[in-house]
């Protein structure tokens, strides 16, 4: 009861943030911030079953450049190449997916398969250039000014905020329904120990196979939502190595273990990102005539200290971290050593 | 048709093989070190290809801002990486020694942000180029063959080769292929495993610094530079069967010439495209790495 | 020769030995017995320095080791046949002998004593560069028994060294058992095989629940009603 209580109060507060004076910096920073925890969001519904990938970097580009390139080249508006470019990210999870369950093939090998999925995926960006841009990106036809329901656009920001809340609202939702289903019991069995598992009937395959391909159909929306908003994409900016492994950290800083994890980390990492831009700024800072340094390697160095912190003294990451003290240090993390 | 033939047998699809086998060579190079990290510490440096960045700039304004030569350079740059080797495990593998294999993934994943953004910081991101050529071999009229590729190819081949003898020929090798098996009794055989844990990741640095060397001579070097080789570094490994030196080796050349060839019809993009999808492929069939013992 | 008192041991917060005191004399042979999770192997491991303890005092010819880091310890010339064997199952029988001389003042030595155990095991000279993961069951314990004797020690510790094996090969295990002591080294040996361990040793400890229960010359114990009933079924 108290929770729902809570819950409301928050809910008021992101609704009403249009109307509180919010400007449209601020106003954009948190719109990013919704996008991109969704898909943190999406990368963690099967990332806290140990299944970590780092191929999700592909499935947020098909989402991106698909839904882009159907408007562009065949104007087949985003209403109907969203879901098209959620069915073929969905299509090639099932095909990295199936064989990698078969044949088992977890752990890091598992992360080392799907990064190479990243990585074919932007490499075919990049070599398709005539059509995709390549490496300097892309950027979808504007539809006119102002709205157009048609094409999903709109340079209007408090309009974007609300699809952008509602996205992510649908995302938590979709966490917690993945958290109370039965599917949950099976997965964490098969973490546990997949041989067991499949011995006492859980279909092995099968059950790692349907939240890959949510979690991919999700990453796709999301980089679908992101070239909407953004109006520009790009192999670096939505795909790739990078990104893949941007994505995990997020959650490994927020929390892998709770709905809100990937969220708080996506507050976290992205406002870090966004204070020590600004902070910082990008200038060359010359100490003598030779000895230069460029500002804007900063937020990368701290970002890079930061994650192995986390990993090293908070595996659970933040919002786990700070349940376990709430609860009592009973037992912390399971990779605490002295 | 016709035309596919023909260009399979021209003169050029045959530069473009024993490219190919070079380029084999500077690959076999780069996954040398990883290879015996992965193998033996069983830790994945996602940041391997970091390291080898940080030895090229070493190399890079040891040259060309300080005159120093060249080989003298190199070397300087090899010892950079073997310390920055040392750190890497020292600092952060140490204290995940027993945590779950993807959190020592992540956390070197970690430090490839944390060496981006320094080099970025203190180096800028502009691209550097050494600017020394070794030339190339001209073999007849139409095949250059770079002379850098070629000492890639050398080296590489001596590496694994002197690798190979004391893995299998010295106490220290044996050791080293024993802790991979079972770390827990090494102290019963009289092994302080701390200290072999920092011999590899030393021998894994110098090892970096040597591939830094070869490609200083051969490509810019900027901040990034490391996401360009770093994944298929990785895949190299994994297809070689992880700690498989031999296997990795051969791997090296698999990838090589997938690339080249898919470059040679295509473009070099869809080479690399071609090569990653055959690694996806070789994991499904053979998840332990193409040359891995049957066990 | 090797000398433990109130040695507390364990895993994290969990103690696993309370207070154990022990002592085995140059030349004897001495038993551990007891029943499944007593702590024997975490007796093992804490003379071998393989877990630290957390109190007390172990010593080996009036030297601490305790004090001594663990891969130090074979060096004092104390050998530990792990549970289980522990091979390297991917390495030849030769290459794992070889483990056993790794330490530096062990390998000037290293023919010699390879001699010495393909004389003892002549199974093992024809097995030399097999994969020891491959080999039966009593060939890869007799592959960790060489193992342990390569570094020529004063004291050979050995875990269960008959589990697992078929009761021919158990025999001979035992029949190894009294060779290797006809070489003048002294033995501590953890077995759950009770009647025929206690043909084999002098004395005998009785651990139950982490503390020592009992403890008598090996005819003493094969005689007592309590240890007739509650170890050999009588
Ligand atoms: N690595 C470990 N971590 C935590 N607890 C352990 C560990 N190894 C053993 N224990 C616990 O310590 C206690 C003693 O174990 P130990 O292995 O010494 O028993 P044991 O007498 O050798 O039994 P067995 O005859 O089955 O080999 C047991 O309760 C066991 O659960
Ligand atoms: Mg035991």
């Amino acid at each position: 009861m108290n929770n729902n209580i809570v819950i409301a109060a928050i809910g008021a507060i992101l609704l009403s943030l249009p109307f509180v004076g919010v400007d449209s910096y601020p106003l954009h920073l948190i719109i990013v911030i919704l996008i991109w925890s969704f898909a943190y969001t999406g990368w963690s519904i099967m990332g806290r079953f140990g299944l970590v990938s780092l191929g999700h970097g592909a499935f947020m580009a098909i989402g991106g450049y698909v839904t882009a390139l159907l408007w562009n080249n065949v104007g087949l508006t985003p209403w109907i190449g969203i879901p098209i470019a959620m069915a073929l990210s969905g299509v090639v999870a099932v095909i990295i997916g199936y064989p990698c369950f078969r044949f088992r093939i977890v752990g890091h090998y598992f992360a080392l398969v799907t990064l190479a999925l990243s990585e074919v995926v932007r490499q075919v960006i990049i070599a398709t250039r005539d059509t995709t841009g390549g490496s300097l990106g892309y950027t979808p036809e504007r539809h006119g000014e102002g709205w157009s329901i048609l094409a999903i656009q709109s340079d209007d920001r408090v309009a974007f905020y609300y699809i952008a809340l509602a996205v992510w609202a649908v995302g938590i939702v979709i966490w917690k329904a993945v958290d109370r289903s039965m599917a949950r019991y099976a997965l964490e069995a098969i973490w546990e120990d997949e041989d067991a598992s499949a011995a006492v009937g859980v279909r092995v395959t099968h059950e790692k196979l349907k939240v890959t391909v949510l979690s991919a159909v999700m990453t796709a929306f999301a980089g679908a939502m992101y070239c909407q908003y953004q109006m520009f994409i790009s192999p670096d900016t939505i795909g790739g190595v990078g990104i893949s492994l941007q994505i995990v950290f997020a959650v490994v800083v927020g929390g892998i273990y709770n709905a809100l994890g990937p969220t708080v980390g996506a507050v976290i990492t992205l406002l870090l990102a966004e204070v020590l831009r600004i902070g910082i700024g990008t200038e060359n800072i010359c100490i003598t005539d030779k000895i230069c340094l460029n500002a804007a390697g900063v937020p990368l160095l701290i970002y890079g200290v930061m994650l192995v912190m986390f990993i090293i003294f908070l595996p659970k990451g933040i919002v786990g971290g700070v349940l376990d003290r709430w609860r009592g240090p009973a037992q912390t993390g399971p990779s605490k050593q002295p | 048709m016709a035309e596919f033939t023909d260009a399979l047998f021209s003169i050029f699809f045959v530069e473009t093989l024993i490219n190919g086998l070079l380029l084999g060579g500077v690959l076999a190079l780069l996954s040398l070190g990883l290879n015996l990290v992965f193998g033996v510490v069983d830790v994945v440096w996602i940041c391997y290809a970091e390291i080898i960045m940080l030895g090229m700039y070493t190399i890079y304004f040891l040259h060309v801002d300080a005159g120093i030569p060249v080989i003298i350079a190199a070397g300087c740059g090899i010892a950079v990486t073997t310390i920055l080797g040392l750190l890497v495990h020292r600092i952060v593998i140490h204290y995940l020694l027993d945590a779950a294999p993807i959190n020592q993934l992540l956390a070197t994943g970690g430090l490839l942000f944390f060496l981006q953004g320094s080099a970025m910081v203190a180096f800028g991101i502009e691209f550097r180029n050494l600017g020394v050529s070794l030339g190339s071999l001209i073999v007849s009229e139409d095949i250059y063959l770079s002379w850098t590729r070629i000492l890639c190819f050398v080296l590489a081949a001596g590496s694994v080769g002197v690798l190979y003898v004391f893995l299998s020929r010295s106490y220290l090798g044996a050791a080293i292929r024993a802790i991979s098996q079972d770390r827990e009794i090494m102290p019963l055989m009289g092994v302080d495993t701390k200290k072999l844990y920092l011999l590899t990741s030393a021998i894994g640095g110098a090892l970096a610094g040597l591939a830094a060397a070869l490609l200083a001579l051969q490509y810019d070097v900027h901040p990034f530079i490391g996401l360009s080789f770093g994944p298929i570094t990785f895949m190299i490994c994994v297809m070689g069967g992880l700690g498989n030196m031999v296997g990795g080796f051969l791997a090296a050349f698999i990838f090589s010439e997938l690339i080249t060839i898919g470059g040679y019809f295509a473009d070099l993009e869809w080479g690399y495209v071609l090569a990653f999808v055959v690694f996806i492929a070789t994991m499904f069939v053979r998840p332990e790495g193409l040359f891995a013992r049957k066990s | 020769m090797l000398t433990l008192s109130q040695v507390n041991a364990g895993y994290g917060d969990f103690q696993a030995l309370f207070d154990v005191s022990l002592d085995v004399r140059s030349g004897e042979a001495v038993a551990v017995i007891g029943p499944n999770g007593a702590g024997k192997s975490t007796l093992m491991r804490v003379i071998s320095g393989m877990i630290p303890a957390f109190g007390g005092s172990i010593t080996m010819q009036d030297v601490s080791v305790l004090d001594t880091p663990a891969h130090q310890i074979v060096g004092m010339g104390i050998a530990h046949v792990p549970e289980n064997r522990r091979l390297f199952a991917r390495m030849t029988v030769e290459d794992n002998l070889r483990m056993g001389c790794f330490s530096p003042q062990f390998r000037d030595r290293y023919t010699e004593r390879l001699e010495f155990v393909y004389q003892l095991f002549p199974r093992m000279r024809e097995r030399r560069d097999q994969m020891a993961g491959t080999m039966s069951g009593g060939e890869q314990q007799m592959c960790a028994i060489g193992r342990a004797l390569m570094s020529d020690p004063k004291i050979l510790i050995m875990d269960e060294p008959s589990a697992g094996l078929a009761p021919v090969i158990v025999q001979q295990v035992f029949e190894l058992i009294e060779r290797i002591r006809g070489e003048g080294l002294t033995v501590l040996i953890v077995e759950q095989n009770v009647k025929q361990v206690l043909k084999v040793v002098d004395r005998a400890y009785i651990l139950e629940a982490g503390t020592i229960r009992m403890e008598g010359t090996a005819t003493e114990l094969l005689e007592s009603a309590d240890i007739q009933k509650a170890f050999m079924g009588m």
